[in-house]
Order: structure tokens, then C-alpha cells, then sequence
């Protein structure tokens, strides 16, 4: 199959695409137009949040992972899930026996990626007290939200806290631990189960960090449908007996919506959906926000539990979550559940490990590096906005008339591409109708205008 | 070649759902120069401030934002009651508002000086009961 990979881990299936508008007018950066009649990115801008992917009428756009088969080049395979997974399950369905059901798959060990919360929590809190010039320190743990302020809001970077995501502490953790059990390094291969594709772009190009502890990534949906499977199929005599290493009950509810900020012993707030982060972050930027210590920001509605690759209801997810966590506070009032958990041990090792540099700005949406010929650039595209209309109707393959003027003077596009501007060509005989179909074709693909009923919605959808 | 822009907001007096609007537009303008990222936050803020400012205090105004390749600088006109004694409110905490008022949470008096110190030179003309004009300059070297 022909994909044009995104330089991320978002790949478009030209030949499942059938270029039409959806993701390229919900881009929160502006990084989709359509060209031949497929959807194309600009790498540089791409901030991986998966809108595009949300939106696509025949999904097309896809998430790429590893080969499942890639576990087994190593002698010690460890899952590292996050508690989203065990959050797509009917709640009848104990968490060991989803352990179990993925050590049956060929897994020899299941960590879940928030046995770091705990420690996080501590050093969050030290963080902010430490770095008062920080306020609000801008929490790193999505990177989607990295991304989009490397990208749109450079300017406030200063505010990001450099620590480590729990994904990678648990990680490291949990490597030490089976190397402290006399494996060997090189045997242990960690990967990663994850509920959308930023988490993946923060594993094979890390930001702030030079490499990831992770030796691979899953796709979330992909395992669950496996581990579901297995779990249906229940006709067994005997199943693998997993560890009893167990969450506590707010690190089981890490990576939800307030699951850091209420945390935090100072002034905090939670944010999700990415819209609703932008809208945020520009009255960060203008000043108009003070008080606050500490910002969850998550690219998700309902964070993790709503990622690109979950499964079930997002609010399900959450409710089941909460759940787990009510039902380890009871047992834990019963005395049940005291086990030692690994990371313990390890908690100076990774303290000494937990920071991450400074995040470098991308400041994609300049139209020049040089500031006079920005400006001139500027000047263009005011002037060409004069001549378009404002209907942002996205017929030209770009997600608005603002977008298009600048695609022109970046030598990317021609004013001939607006079907408003080519009416008007047409009307003086600028432009024969000819010529405008073919401009029409380049954007949406050859005989793309020609009748098809085989087309989504069409007589004969197929 | 000496190269300039200019662009020009109009701002309605006590609309505060909408004050910041006309800076976010600006600032979109400002991110598509390439200007360096700390100039970008300090004329942020000061716009923000000088659209408060109008919209708290004017009945109608503009900001005007006139950008070269050695400055920017923003003009904030207003139609209103005018400042009376402009020392006295560039002073940090200064306020028209009686401590009563103020105890309540009005008139913080804050506005002014905070624009000061985010721009490079700060110059307020101004007569009573007809309007203010700021001239915020931020120097790009």
C-alpha cells in the first residue's frame, strides 16, 4: 500500500483518501491543504494532537506502530500500559485478568505507565516552589500540548516544566528493576501501548531528551481488540499468573482531567481539548491570566481517556477508572493490597534522571526568517485578502482564505485556485473554462468532477 | 529599504467580553514577522493592558500598530474622560478609586505602570474629558 508518511507518527493512505475537507479545517496549526486530490501536511507544523484523524470521513489517516510480531526479538517483553487500557474493559472484567490475557499474547511482563505518579507528584510540587519565575509552570506531561506551543505559542516555553513524562520514569524504573534481577539489558524490550499519536512522536523524536527508554509502541485499539479476543475466549485450564504490582489509587487516575492539577499544592487548573488549550493560551500569552501556579494543559477532551486511539466511550472510560480507584481505597482500608511496588526503590536513581533540557521554539507560522521580507510578505497577503472573499470555503485546498493568501506569496499556491476569483477571470475572459477546470483538477484530483455514484452518500456507496 | 506596515483596530468602550480581541489579532500579525520571541511577549501584555485600559475607561478608541525594521510602536487613542494627572497614575497602585471602592476589588490601578514596563519608551498625552493617547515603543534591537 502507497502512504505518504507524516513526519510524525499520523500517515494519510492516498489511496484510501478521497480529498475532501474535513482535516484540513479542523488542523488547530493549519498544516493540511489538499493537493491532486489528497490531503497533504507540512511536516514542520504538525503538532500530532490526531484531529485530522477524528474527523476523517473514511479513515485514511492512520497511526503507525510498530509490528506486534517486533516483542518477540527480545527475551524479556515488557507491555507498559497506561491505566486508559484497563479503562476500556467492562468493569466484570478484573484488572489481572487483562494482565493475564497479555502475558498469554507473549508478553513475559505488564507494568502500567503511572506506577510514576506518586513520584511525579512529589517533584511536580518541588518543581513549582522552586522556580517561581516559572509561574504558571506549564505541565509537559502531553505532547501534543508540547508541540502546539513549540509551534503557535513560542513565547511562552519559558513556563514549561522540564521534568520527564511518567511514561519514561516509569520506563526507566521499570527497566532497573528487571536488570536489578540479573537480565540483561540488551534482552529487555519496553514497549509502549498508547492511547493516541503524540505519545508515539514523543517516543521516536523525544523533545528535551535525547532518547527514549521505549524500544517500541502500540497501538491502543490494535491490543485491545487482541487482548479482548483472548479474554472472550475463555475456555482455558490455566492462564498466566501475573505480578501483584498494583497502582495507587490517584496514580490510577493520573492521565485524566485533573488527575495532576489536584495534585498540586498550589493554585492549579485543568484544561482539555485542544481548542479549548488554544483559547487558553492566548490569554496566557496577553497577560490577562495571573494568579495560577500550575497548568494541566491536555490536547484530548477528557484527556488520555479520549485519545485518537481508544476504543471505548471516553466517559466510560473515566467512570471505570474512578471506579478502580474507589475500589483500591476500600481495600486498602481492609488491609488488602499492601504490596511493595518496584519503583520505590528506585526513586534516587530517577530523581537524579527526571529533568529534561529546555524546549526549543518551532515557530512554523513566520513567513520569513528574515523580518523585512516577512514583512513585505505581510503586506501581500493583506493586499491579496482584499481580493478574496472570507467565505473560508476551502475549495481552493487550503482551510481558509487567509491561509491561502499566504500559501501565495510562499510561492505554494496561485490566486487562480480560488473558484471565486476564477468566476470573476472567466467573466472578462481572463481564463478560458478550460483552463479552469484543469486548476480545478489539480487541487481535487483528475475527473473528479465527473459523475460517480459509487461515492460515500451516493446512490451506489459501496 | 526603509519598510513599513500599519494596522489599525477599532475598539469599542465597556465590552469586556471582547477586550483582548484586537491584541490577538495583532499578536497573529506580530508571530508571522519573526520577531524574537521575548518582544512578542512584552508587546502582548502592553497591547492587552491599552485595550483594557479603553474599553474599562473610554467610550470608543483604536490601536493603531505602526511596525518597522528598527521599531514597533502602537498608538492607543481614545475618546473619554481623559487622565487629569498622568504622574499620579503611572505611579504603581495609584487609582481614582476611593479606598472604599477599592476594597470592594474596583480600580486596582495597575494598568499604566505595567505598560511602562513592558515597553522600551512610554509616551501619554491626554485631556480631560475628551481622551487619551498612548504611544507604546518597543525598540526590535
Amino acid at each position: 500500500m502507497e502512504a505518504q508518511t507524516f513526519h510524525h507518527a499520523l500517515t494519510i493512505l492516498t489511496d484510501v483518501c478521497i480529498g475532501c475537507t474535513h482535516c484540513m479545517q479542523v488542523c488547530p496549526t493549519e498544516a493540511l491543504r489538499v493537493k491532486n486530490g489528497k490531503a497533504e501536511l507540512f511536516d514542520n507544523r504538525c503538532v500530532d494532537c490526531g484531529e485530522c484523524m477524528r474527523v476523517c470521513p473514511v479513515n485514511a489517516i492512520i497511526v503507525e506502530q510498530d509490528d506486534f510480531s517486533e516483542i518477540f526479538k527480545y527475551k524479556y517483553r515488557v507491555a507498559l500500559v497506561p491505566s486508559v487500557f484497563i479503562g476500556q474493559f467492562p468493569r466484570d472484567i478484573p484488572t489481572r485478568g487483562i494482565y493475564s490475557a497479555l502475558l498469554e499474547q507473549g508478553f513475559t511482563h505488564v507494568y502500567e505507565a503511572e506506577h510514576s505518579a506518586e513520584l511525579l507528584r512529589e517533584s511536580i510540587n518541588e518543581y513549582i516552589t522552586e522556580y517561581e519565575d516559572k509561574w504558571p509552570v506549564i505541565s509537559t506531561f502531553c505532547p501534543a500540548v508540547v508541540r502546539l506551543i513549540q509551534v503557535r505559542f513560542p513565547s511562552l516555553l519559558d513556563h514549561m516544566m522540564q521534568l520527564k513524562p511518567p511514561l519514561d520514569l516509569a520506563a526507566m524504573s521499570y527497566k532497573k528493576h528487571l536488570i536489578d534481577k540479573g537480565h540483561n539489558s540488551d534482552d529487555i524490550g519496553i514497549f509502549y501501548v498508547t492511547p493516541c499519536a503524540a505519545k508515539i512522536a514523543a517516543v521516536k523524536s523525544p523533545v528535551g531528551d535525547e532518547s527514549s527508554p521505549i524500544n517500541g509502541v502500540i497501538n491502543l485499539n490494535f491490543l485491545f481488540n487482541k487482548t479482548y479476543r483472548t479474554l472472550k475466549n475463555n475456555d482455558r485450564e490455566q492462564c498466566p499468573i501475573p505480578e501483584k504490582e498494583q497502582l495507587k489509587d490517584f496514580e490510577m487516575t493520573w492521565t485524566l482531567t485533573s488527575g495532576e492539577s489536584t495534585h498540586v499544592n498550589r493554585r492549579s487548573l485543568a484544561i482539555d481539548g485542544i481548542h479549548n488549550v488554544i483559547e487558553f493560551l492566548e490569554k496566557l500569552e496577553n497577560g490577562e491570566v495571573t494568579n495560577f501556579k500550575f497548568l494541566e494543559l491536555r490536547a484530548c477532551d477528557e484527556s488520555c481517556a479520549g485519545g485518537i486511539l481508544t476504543v471505548e466511550n471516553r466517559f466510560l472510560t473515566r467512570d471505570r477508572l474512578h471506579n478502580r480507584a474507589k475500589q483500591y481505597l476500600k481495600d486498602v482500608s481492609e488491609g488488602k493490597r499492601l504490596h511493595n511496588k518496584s519503583i520505590d526503590q528506585y526513586k534516587p536513581y530517577l530523581k537524579q534522571h527526571i529533568n529534561i533540557k529546555s524546549i526549543p521554539a518551532r515557530s512554523m507560522l513566520k513567513l520569513d526568517e528574515d523580518m523585512g521580507e516577512a514583512m513585505k510578505k505581510m503586506e501581500r497577503v493583506r493586499n491579496l485578502m482584499c481580493f478574496l472573499p472570507a467565505i473560508d470555503c476551502g475549495a481552493c485546498g487550503a482551510p481558509s482564505c487567509q491561509s491561502l493568501a499566504e500559501d501565495i506569496v510562499q510561492k505554494r499556491a496561485a490566486i487562480s485556485g480560488c473558484v471565486f476569483i476564477q468566476q470573476s477571470m472567466q467573466m472578462k475572459n481572463k481564463l478560458s473554462n478550460d483552463h479552469a477546470l484543469r486548476i480545478m483538477e489539480k487541487t481535487w484530483g483528475e475527473n473528479r468532477f465527473d459523475k460517480d455514484c459509487t461515492k460515500k452518500g451516493a446512490k451506489d456507496e459501496s | 529599504m526603509f519598510f513599513n506596515m500599519q494596522l489599525t483596530y477599532e475598539i469599542a468602550g465597556g465590552d469586556f467580553g471582547k477586550a483582548g480581541y484586537a491584541s490577538s489579532e495583532i499578536k497573529k500579525v506580530l508571530k508571522k514577522l519573526n520577531l524574537d520571541l521575548r518582544i512578542i511577549k512584552k508587546i502582548a501584555v502592553a497591547l492587552y493592558e491599552a485595550e483594557v485600559n479603553i474599553v474599562a475607561h473610554a467610550y470608543r478608541g483604536s490601536l493603531t500598530v505602526e511596525i518597522d525594521t528598527v521599531k514597533i510602536s502602537v498608538k492607543a487613542q481614545d475618546e473619554g474622560p481623559g487622565i487629569a494627572d498622568i504622574d499620579q497614575a503611572m505611579t504603581e497602585g495609584f487609582s481614582t478609586a476611593s479606598a472604599q471602592v477599592r476594597e470592594m476589588g474596583f480600580g486596582a490601578g495597575m494598568g499604566l505602570p505595567n505598560i511602562k514596563k513592558n515597553a522600551d519608551e512610554l509616551n501619554i498625552s491626554s485631556e480631560v474629558g475628551k481622551g487619551t493617547e498612548l504611544e507604546i515603543i518597543t525598540y526590535l534591537k
